[in-house]
């Protein structure tokens, strides 16, 4: 009796450690995600680069279309718009777009953008050099603000990617209460 | 066995309202589990009943749509965390011990606290309908942002969920814990019923994935109140992260509430078959083999959030493998059927019916697996009419069969037959009223969880509310017939069903308060599957 | 493979003829209007079939055992408990059919995936509870609402009755329009919670995700008029943001788009001119109908606890709180959405002087669209 008592206690530990490793793991989840998108390119988020002066080799006489998109969040009264709507680049090479962005409110209002690419699979073949997202950003009221992104898009583009979306959208910065 | 199992040595049960309230007795804690789940159900079910109410007609008729939405949300965790799941536990805890030759559960005091902790967590959810804002409103799978606009109801819907996480956790922990270390000597585990089985697949789902949702709904948590950004894409975090972690709990969910009806079903089908459940083995490895590939089905939830198409091919493919170990157990529960001496009293009845409908969910979730035509599937009536199929004539109709099957065993009394027939066709012929349009509902493309609708939609939402009031109606006959029975009747002898194999049927009927002090002696009949 | 899904579908429809009587009663998915839902429409009668036909089949052995082997008929039950031989078959007839299902929808999903050489791009914005629509090549902006009639309909009174509107709750004030025989690249995202974009005829959803584009696309073989709602729960007004895409030829879109934009520049011009209070008050409710009803309500009495009341409220009454006023509808406050984009001078000068008078506020303001000019940065 007093053996079959240990092994229900064996038994109770050995779950109730695996139920926190379960706990665990759906923390763990959120790293391992990460890493699965950068690996697939699934939520559509772009990748960084540091440019390499005198490396430009352009390959082929490849054309791809990049359509410059913008949007803000629901509770951020500021305004986005793209310079230019639409570019055509050539793989390999890197280009500069701007964004102007302005702060229509009567408050300062800090807010932070975040990139997104789509379709999907061309987020693991766009690489920005620099990049104004995931920066605090501080407008003050009526302010406008020129920003700069400086981009590549990868010659291993897959061939039937003919053109692709940039997109940012603009949220209030955790943390902004004006 | 020293000290847990010998307090409550004198031979008579406690009474009163302490025998209830600090009960480690296995058949008392049954008890209480099941009449819980009884109770849920009628309170998730008078939700339904609103629902329907509500969409009886185009037009808004009873209630404004933000209330819509949480009875919708409500109904959804009660009869999953409410009704379904307490509803298995308790006849874990009742049939578990009987079925094995073992005197209780291994972890008597735990299993008190995970019954008496589960009426606190469904308070506590039902009084946020009562708070500032509403109750919760987004939907039972809580989608951040959305999720996150809901007020004073917010915080109280998380400790909920943490609540009824703990409480079937230790469920859990409790039967894997009797399950291997108090069966009677000679009882190896292929000998075990097949009950047993299904019970302790699902424990070790339940104790895989609800901690993952219990993570799940934590961050939610820290990120409305405390600064992170799990799923706020304004820090960084995606929102679409939720779902994965949802759905990484939600599809074993899903078999938490469909393996033990599994194990029901292949208990009843053989007695009332007179034969023996055909290809137990198989049976086993089938259950095992859902319950693995559980895991890796989770995005056919999520097809529609866009994923790379790989990621979508390979959840196509995992999620439609499932139907070849559900088909066996299809096929097994036919092959039990064949060439036995079939009657057909109420549990056999609710069994059959459980069988067919069960399958036919089944035939729908196979086409809402193949990820194309998911595409218009996805969140319609279509889904709704799927998984009530599987919850509401799978798992339910199978709780149903059980209660009737062991009512001898826990009353000592047979039940009213003529009655319960009565029930299972009222039963089995509102569901379908209830359900079967929908489909219709969903192709012809009405949206899940609507308050109102367009008029060509009008005729089958009429239908399927007069169902859902005659389902709802025809239940009260149920609990009619459970009292009737707790109070009297025809005595039950300990073998109630001239067909039933098992140990719970060697001890008389109503079971004693303790039963197997001493370790059976196990014949070979008594071990044949 | 198309020609044996036709040959097979026409073969079905000639057995389900008896069934296509009852066609107003919608029993069945859309074939809708684009050769993707057409390829849809086919993937799912063929599995359709599919287990209907195993569902006969098994069922129907079922059934037979249970009329003949059966106690009552003296039947002495049998002894066998398994056979390998049979369980290798119906483990191994399951995943053949299996298998013959996954190669079609293989198919079918690597050509729906490819959303390249689009001649047209609009990107969907969900809103609780509306859609946007930007077409991005063109530069035009619209915001499309549930249609007046409908938001009549649906307020719970004695005197509505929402059967005599065939296109109730699936109507909306400004369509989406597409042009026919356009590879057309759809581009959905969300201001607010998660949404999701869904028109039958096109033959997919896709859900818009608040910080993410997702893109899909759609080619339009027929001119006509083709509605959906959206499909993911996004509060209480999910039942009541459908979506409209009507359909016309090239030619005709073009003309559509440059009338459009003019339309919406002499809007804004106009919409700095001062208006009596009679005609404010007009606007400004069917600005209130369309933008702020589905939170504050008919009556201004908002929703406990989530939407505050407007009905006799300090800032929709007391005179110094006529800025704040005009400031929450500018730029918005926690749930509130700001309006300053989507609304003009004139709209909002019209609703605030609504909103001042309506429902016992009786304050007498009237807003005109400069003073709404001056509070603009």
């Amino acid at each position: 009796m007093a053996k079959k008592q240990g092994d229900i206690k064996k038994t109770t530990t050995t779950l109730f450690f695996v139920t926190i490793l379960m706990f665990g793991f759906g923390y763990a989840m959120v790293p391992l995600y990460d890493t699965f998108c950068q690996i697939t390119g699934l939520n559509g988020k772009t990748q960084r680069v540091i440019e390499t002066k005198g490396e430009e080799v352009v390959v082929s006489n490849r054309e791809v279309r990049i359509l410059f998109d913008a949007n803000v969040n629901g509770d951020l009264p500021w305004r986005l718009k793209p310079t230019i709507k639409a570019i055509k680049v050539q793989p390999g090479k890197f280009y500069d777009a701007t964004y102007s962005v302005t702060n229509m409110s009567n408050e300062a209002v800090v807010g932070q953008a975040i990139p997104s690419v789509s379709p999907q699979i061309a987020s693991l073949y766009f690489k920005k050099s620099e990049c104004f997202c995931f920066v605090n950003q501080l407008l003050e009221p009526g302010e406008t603000k020129d920003m700069l992104v400086r981009f590549e898009v990868d010659r291993d583009l897959p061939e039937d990617v003919g053109a692709l979306t940039l997109s940012y959208t603009f949220f209030r910065a955790k943390g902004d209460n004006s | 066995m020293s000290t847990l199992a010998h307090e409550h040595d004198h031979h008579h049960a406690p009474s009163g309202l302490k025998r209830w309230i600090f009960s480690t007795n296995h058949k008392d804690i049954g008890t209480l589990y099941l009449i819980f789940a009884l109770m849920m159900f009628f309170i998730g079910g008078a939700m339904a009943m609103i629902i329907r109410a509500e969409l009886f007609q185009p037009g808004l008729q009873f209630v404004d749509p933000q209330f819509y939405n949480s009875m919708v949300t409500v109904h959804a965790l009660i009869m999953i965390f409410g009704a379904v799941m307490p509803a298995g536990v308790g006849l874990a805890n009742w049939m578990i011990p009987l079925m094995i030759g073992a005197p209780d559960m291994a972890l008597p005091r735990m299993n008190n606290m995970s019954f008496w902790i589960l009426p606190f967590g469904f308070a506590l959810l039902i009084s946020t309908l009562f708070m500032n804002g509403g109750g919760p409103a987004g939907g039972w799978t809580m989608y951040p942002p959305l999720v996150l606009q809901l007020n004073d109801a917010f915080p109280f819907l998380i400790f909920t969920v943490h609540i009824l996480g703990v409480s079937s956790i230790m469920g859990a922990i409790n039967i894997i814990a009797t399950v291997f270390n108090m069966r009677a000597p000679g009882m190896t585990l292929m000998k075990m019923p097949l009950f047993v089985w299904t019970w302790v697949i699902t424990a070790f789902l339940l104790i895989a994935s609800l901690p993952v949702l219990a993570g799940a709904v934590t961050m939610l948590l820290t990120d409305k109140y405390f600064g992170t950004s799990f799923f706020s894409a304004a820090g960084g975090g995606d929102p679409v992260l939720f779902q994965h972690i949802f759905w990484f709990f939600g599809h074993p969910e899903v078999y938490i509430l469909a393996l033990p009806a599994f194990g029901i079903v292949s208990t009843i089908i053989p007695t009332f078959a007179r034969k023996p459940l055909f290809g137990y083995a198989s049976m086993v490895y089938a259950t095992a083999s859902i319950a693995i590939l559980s895991f890796f089905v989770w995005a056919h939830h999520m097809f529609t959030v866009g994923m790379p198409i790989k990621g979508e091919l390979f959840f196509m493919y995992a999620t439609m493998l499932i139907a070849v170990p559900t088909g066996v157990k299809v096929f097994n529960w036919m092959a039990t059927m064949w060439k036995g001496a079939m009657t057909f009293e109420a549990p056999m009845l609710f069994s059959i019916a459980f069988v067919i409908l069960f399958t036919i969910g089944g035939f729908s979730g196979l086409m809402l697996g193949i990820t194309p035509v998911d595409f218009q599937y996805h969140d319609t009536y279509f889904v709704v009419a799927h998984f009530h199929y599987v919850l509401l004539t799978g798992a339910v109709f199978s709780l149903m069969a059980a209660a009737y099957y062991w009512l001898p065993k826990w009353t000592g009394y047979m039940y009213d037959e003529k009655l319960a027939k009565i029930h299972f066709w009222l039963s089995a012929i509102a569901s379908n009223v209830l359900f079967f349009p929908q489909h219709f509902l969903g192709l012809a493309g009405m949206p899940r969880r609507i308050p109102d609708y367009n008029i060509q939609f009008a005729d089958f939402n009429m239908i399927s509310s007069i169902g859902g009031f005659a389902y709802g109606i025809s239940q009260l006959l149920f609990v009619y017939i459970v009292i009737k029975c707790a109070l009297g009747g025809k005595k039950a002898k300990a073998q109630a069903w001239e067909g039933a194999k098992g140990l719970e049927w060697t001890v008389p009927s109503p079971a004693p308060f303790h039963t197997f002090e001493t370790p059976p002696k196990l014949t070979k009949a008594m071990l044949e599957n | 493979m198309t020609s044996i899904f036709k040959k097979a579908i026409q073969a079905i429809f000639l057995v389900t003829l008896p069934i296509s009587a009852f066609a107003d009663w919608a029993l069945n998915m859309r074939e809708g209007v684009t050769p993707i839902s057409q390829k849809v429409y086919d993937m799912h009668m063929v599995s359709l079939w599919v287990v209907t036909i195993i569902g006969i089949i098994v069922f129907g052995i079922m059934f037979w055992s249970i009329f003949h082997h059966r106690k009552s008929r003296g039947v002495k039950p049998a002894k066998f408990s398994h056979s390998t031989t049979v369980e290798i078959i119906w483990t191994a007839i399951p995943l053949l059919i299996i298998i013959g299902l996954a190669i079609p929808a293989t198919k079918l999903l690597i050509e729906m995936d490819d959303t390249s050489e689009t001649a047209l791009t609009v990107k969907a914005v969900g809103y609780q509870w509306k859609w946007k629509y930007e077409y991005l090549e063109d530069d035009l902006t619209l915001y499309s609402n549930l249609d007046e009639k409908s938001v009549e309909l649906s307020q719970r009174a004695d005197d509505v009755d929402p059967m005599e509107y065939s296109d109730y709750l699936l109507n909306v004030d400004e369509p989406l329009v597409l042009p026919t025989n356009t590879k057309i690249r759809i581009l959905t995202t969300a201001n607010d919670v998660i949404h999701a974009w869904w028109v039958p005829d096109l033959g997919w959803k896709r859900d818009a995700i608040p910080g993410f584009i997702n893109d899909n696309w759609a080619y339009i073989n027929e001119p006509g008029t083709y509605r959906g709602q959206c499909a993911e729960i996004c509060g209480k007004g999910h039942g009541y943001m459908p979506i409209v895409v009507k359909a016309v030829s090239m030619d005709d879109y073009k003309v559509w788009v440059a009338e459009k934009k003019q339309e919406q520049d002499e809007a804004n011009a106009a919409s700095s001119k001062t208006m009596t209070k009679e005609e404010l008050m007009t606007k400004g409710e069917a600005v209130y109908k369309a933008n702020c009803l589905a939170c504050h309500q008919a009556n201004g009495q908002g929703v406990k606890g989530v939407f505050p009341a407007l009905a006799g409220s300090k800032i929709a009454t007391q005179p110094e709180n006529l800025k704040t006023h005009i400031t929450h509808i500018l730029y918005g406050k926690n749930l509130m959405p700001p309006f300053g984009e989507q609304l003009n001078d004139g709209d909002i000068a019209a609703v605030t002087t609504y909103e001042r008078n309506a429902w016992g506020n009786d304050t007498g303001d009237v807003v005109q669209p400069g003073d709404i000019a001056a509070e603009r940065k």
